[in-house]
């Protein structure tokens, strides 16, 4: 909630300077600190700020490159997985490593169960606390009295009659749905135990394959949990269409909280078992069989699916964070394996070199982070991409593309993505439809986040077929052996659950002699750079217009709230975000589950 | 290994008169990736919310104050039960919970590593150890949850610049909370969940008055949880004692040539499982790398090597079982220790060099 507020006056506007630091149910460290403007009921600006430094690319140097996906998995502690996936691939690149392919069917049912876990927890645990009866009665009591008086279009599916029953259902640690929710998200963990031994930090996955032993048990125990977690994701999915469509019509101009220009960037998931050799030479091309197509879309269009050129326009810019620059250091790839000549402010050519300092919201440094960037070529400085939250991108991405052609997920080539999920337990065979919204906004990122839980359900119906087929044929080997190479450079490219992740890598001695992640936050929640580009989080929350209905002396910045969390923010890859300084004026107390200070 | 010493005067620890509400204060600010809280939430021996609703008989009704679980905002809202406490003016007793290594503040002029909030009348970052220094001393009881904030952990490793260490490195061993007691390790990078969620019940009995001071090894674990090593609870242990070994990772037998560190590795994971019984470490294909250690990860890499021990207790195996466990034990007491440039010394001895060319041959 707002810590401070001062009045300045540019251009004859009052502007209240408010904090929020910490930034509650996210994972990591995060600040946003912004100038509203009450009489326009307007966010005029916003600065992130990640008040958190590890160093990973530091301390890795010198170390033995397969313990990377070890070491990595620890940057992140609800999608340390990812990592761990996403330095695999980097790694099988370098050794030279196919793995086979029922290695890959794992690594993929693995994955699928994370989606389906953490998009559940964060979305029905974390956000919709945002959206549930306590917040709503406590930010806009009219939106409540409207809730309680609007039926629920699909109350026949998931059982609340009306809209406010939704929200009751979302109050924390009592609400039927966050308690449920709680239990699925167990189930799914149990599903991805199975195939990768522990959340958050697998225990068996490893260059070239995992030790996960491939018996029929295994795909079997994770079958017999995916139909029952399927009967769920067909309640939620029209759950959360009947709650955010509501908003739309509840709050009229609600599309504005949180909207930027479609600026998104996608990395693709789920490698093809048959395409995928981690040859650089060849990522063209099983990039683009990857189960969830990689792209990058420019103001609604598909610039790119190819990853080869998806790699070469990363950029890494200072400009507010608190490190020196590394234009005279060792550039390590000039070029890459096909002859592209690779800019010095690529992650394979990046020195991290940390000076911690003051905060200086005021035109000086104030992250941790840095501002990952893609350059376009298109006349304009390298773009601050965001990743909708991940599922967004993922699915604007998949749908463009027009690839996708798996049993049970198809995306024909209209703007749609369509997601099929056979019949379970408690309900009949379904198929959702996604579909490209109007906008970017908070509403789209957080819808698009339960549809991805049911892709990821679908994807999982078809990789244990694949799966089981392998087994029964007894191809059970799930490890290739390999050797470390004394000179190797290699990226993998995949997505963690909330967007965009890369790791480049180059070995010398055999050793790691650079390795850098990119993962989503630093992209979502990077500060201005050099070229003065807002972060995406700075850029969606200014401008935001603000519908909540207390004044500044008891604001909470609901809608503000509501715009950082649609990005699922996770700040131990990175961010924190500033509102600015200024004098306490005044102690608000607010009501808290379980405190009363 | 048997269990540990219990930790010097454990004895005299005075029994808790018996609150009826507490507060968690759990900060995850330190050099963590949140792990452990969300590992929290798989628990379900016992389940988070069913300590949160009062539904476990006889434990305090408990406040939890924990920023991935907060149902505030954020900022003041999250902070104020910190700030009341660090006033003193908290209604209740509280348990302070610590995520994350502690980082070394005094090494880095007018900057910070890690922090959590502002200071109201200045503007400026609280770091963590601000909130530690004003916490810890007022806490009833202090939890370390998992391996970064027992020991240090990964980002404590050689070549590290942000000089971070465990919570007892930076508190000092002898260090006692206001219950009395020394702070409670629950190593695990993450935690296994149901070993935090049954650990904190514990001190919550024991908060109420109904159970006897937490029973902790010499290094703060509790000795039912860490007592006994991964080889002893493995079922692949029956493949060792036959010298049957995997020698890559598509084998179901024994992984100690493949980087296993089992034998000489303090945890539970393989009697627990994962989740309720399910997952593992090597019990599932997954080797030991030592993760609820003092000596993690330093003393067990590169990972996927045979322990130096490994290769040389498999050879002698079958000749004499009594040296090979004399032989671990010194091996054991190698992984118990931290390295030596974990402290709160205002210098960084950790070997850091960000520029390649220095690195190569460490």
């Amino acid at each position: 909630m707002a810590t401070t507020r001062e009045r300045i006056e540019p251009e004859q506007r009052n502007l209240v300077e408010m904090s929020w630091d910490p930034i509650t149910r996210i994972v990591g460290n995060l600040g946003i600190y912004t100038k509203i403007d009450f009489d326009n009921r307007e966010v005029v600006e916003c600065k992130a700020t990640s008040s958190l430094f590890r160093g990973y690319s530091v301390f890795m140097k010198g170390k033995d490159p397969r313990d990377a996906g070890f070491i990595t998995s620890r940057i992140c502690g609800i999608c340390g997985d990812n990592h761990t996936v996403c330095s695999v691939y980097a790694q099988n690149m370098a050794y030279g490593i196919r793995m086979t392919p029922l290695a890959e069917h794992i690594f993929n049912l693995g994955e699928a169960a994370e989606y389906m876990f953490d998009h559940t927890i964060f979305q029905d645990n974390l956000v919709f606390v945002d959206f549930c009866e306590q917040m709503v009665k406590d930010t806009n009591p009219s939106v409540l009295a409207k809730a309680e008086q609007a039926d629920a279009p699909h109350a026949d599916v998931h059982g609340y009659r009306t809209i406010a029953d939704i929200m009751r259902a979302c109050n924390p640690f009592t609400g039927e749905l966050y308690k449920e929710s709680l239990v699925q998200s167990r189930i799914t963990r149990e599903m991805f135990c199975l195939m990768e031994g522990r959340h958050v930090h697998p225990s068996t996955l490893y260059p070239g394959g995992t030790g996960t032993v491939a018996t029929p048990q295994v795909f079997t125990d994770y079958l017999s949990r995916l139909i029952h977690v399927a009967d769920f994701v067909k309640e939620v999915v029209p759950l959360n269409d009947d709650l955010f469509d509501f908003f739309y019509e509840a709050l009229p101009g609600y599309e504005e909280v949180g909207r930027r220009r479609v600026l998104l960037g996608c990395w693709g998931a789920f490698q093809d078992a048959q395409a995928c050799d981690y040859r650089y030479e060849h990522m063209t091309d099983w990039g683009r069989k990857m189960k969830v197509t990689p792209g990058v879309v420019v103001d609604g269009e598909l610039v790119t699916t190819d990853l080869v050129e998806i790699n070469l326009g990363m950029r890494i810019l200072l400009g507010s964070s608190y490190y020196d620059d590394w234009a005279g250091e060792e550039m390590f790839v000039p070029r890459d394996p096909l002859g592209n000549p690779v800019d010095r402010r690529h992650p394979w050519n990046q020195t991290t070199l940390p000076h911690p300092q003051k905060r200086d919201l005021q035109g000086g440094n104030y992250s941790w982070v840095m501002s990952p960037r893609w350059e376009a070529g298109r006349g304009e400085p390298p773009l601050a991409l965001d990743t909708g939250g991940g599922a967004f991108a993922r699915l604007y991405a998949t749908a463009l593309a027009g690839i996708v052609d798996e049993p049970f997920v198809k995306a024909p080539g209209d703007g749609t993505v369509q997601i099929h999920l056979p019949k379970t337990p408690g309900r009949a065979e379904q198929t959702l439809v996604w579909r490209i919204p109007q906008w970017s906004n908070a509403i789209e990122r957080d819808r698009a986040r339960a549809y991805f839980i049911a892709y990821g359900a679908a994807m999982a119906f078809g990789f244990v077929e694949k799966a089981l087929a392998e087994v029964r044929k007894g191809q059970t080997k799930t490890f290739t052996d390999f050797e470390v190479p004394d000179e190797a450079i290699g990226c993998g490219f995949h997505e963690a659950v909330r967007g965009v992740l890369s790791h480049h890598l180059v070995i010398r001695d055999k050793k790691i002699a650079n390795y850098h992640p990119y993962p989503p936050t630093p992209w979502n929640g990077s500060p201005t750079d050099s070229n003065g580009v807002l972060g995406p989080y700075e850029d969606a929350v200014k401008g935001t217009p603000i519908f909540e209905e207390n004044g500044p002396e008891s604001f909470r910045g609901v809608d503000i709230m509501r715009a950082v969390r649609s990005f699922d923010p996770c700040l131990p890859c990175g961010v924190h975000m500033y509102l600015g300084k200024g004098r306490t004026l005044k102690k608000v107390h607010q009501p808290m589950f379980g405190a009363v200070h | 290994m048997e269990a540990g010493r219990a930790f010097p005067g454990y004895e005299e620890i005075q029994p808790a008169p018996g609150f009826e509400e507490i507060h968690i204060l759990w900060t995850s600010e330190g050099m963590s990736c949140d792990g452990d809280t969300v590992s929290i939430t798989a628990a379900q021996l016992p389940r988070i919310e069913d300590v949160v609703n009062g539904n476990i008989p006889g434990l305090p009704k408990v406040h939890l104050h924990n920023k991935v679980l907060s149902p505030t905002l954020g900022g003041d809202e999250f902070l104020a039960p910190f700030f009341a406490a660090a006033r003193g003016e908290l209604d209740a007793p509280f348990i302070f919970v610590v995520e994350g290594s502690i980082p070394n503040e005094q090494i880095n002029g007018d900057g910070y590593w890690t922090s959590m909030g502002n200071d109201p009348t200045t503007g400026e970052p609280l770091t963590l150890n601000w909130w530690i220094d004003q916490l810890a001393p007022k806490a009833w009881a202090v939890v370390a949850a998992g391996t970064c904030a027992t020991y240090g952990g990964i980002h404590a490793m050689a070549g590290n610049p942000t000089g971070c260490m465990g919570l007892a490195d930076y508190l000092g061993w002898e260090f006692r909370s206001a219950g009395g007691l020394p702070i409670v390790n629950v190593p695990g990078c993450p935690v296994q969940p149901d070993n935090f969620m049954e650990t904190l019940t514990w001190v919550l009995y024991q908060a109420a008055g109904l159970a006897p001071v937490i029973p902790l090894d010499e290094h703060l674990r509790p000795q039912w949880l860490f007592g006994k090593t991964v080889h002893e609870g493995c079922d692949r242990a029956a493949y060792y004692e036959q010298a049957d070994f995997a020698h890559d990772y598509n084998s179901p037998k024994c992984q100690v040539k493949i980087g296993c560190w089992g034998p000489v590795v303090n945890c539970n994971v393989t009697k627990r499982g994962w989740m309720d019984g399910l997952g593992g470490c090597p019990n599932v294909g997954g080797i030991c790398i030592g993760c609820t250690m003092p000596g993690f990860p330093d003393r067990f890499m590169p990972f996927m090597d045979a322990p130096p021990g490994g290769s040389l207790s498999s050879m002698l195996l079958r000749p004499y079982g009594p040296f090979i466990r004399a032989m671990r034990g010194i091996t054991n007491k190698g992984a118990n220790r931290e390295p030596r440039w974990r402290h709160n010394r205002p210098e960084l001895t950790s070997g850091y060099e960000p520029r390649w060319g220095n690195t190569r041959g460490n």
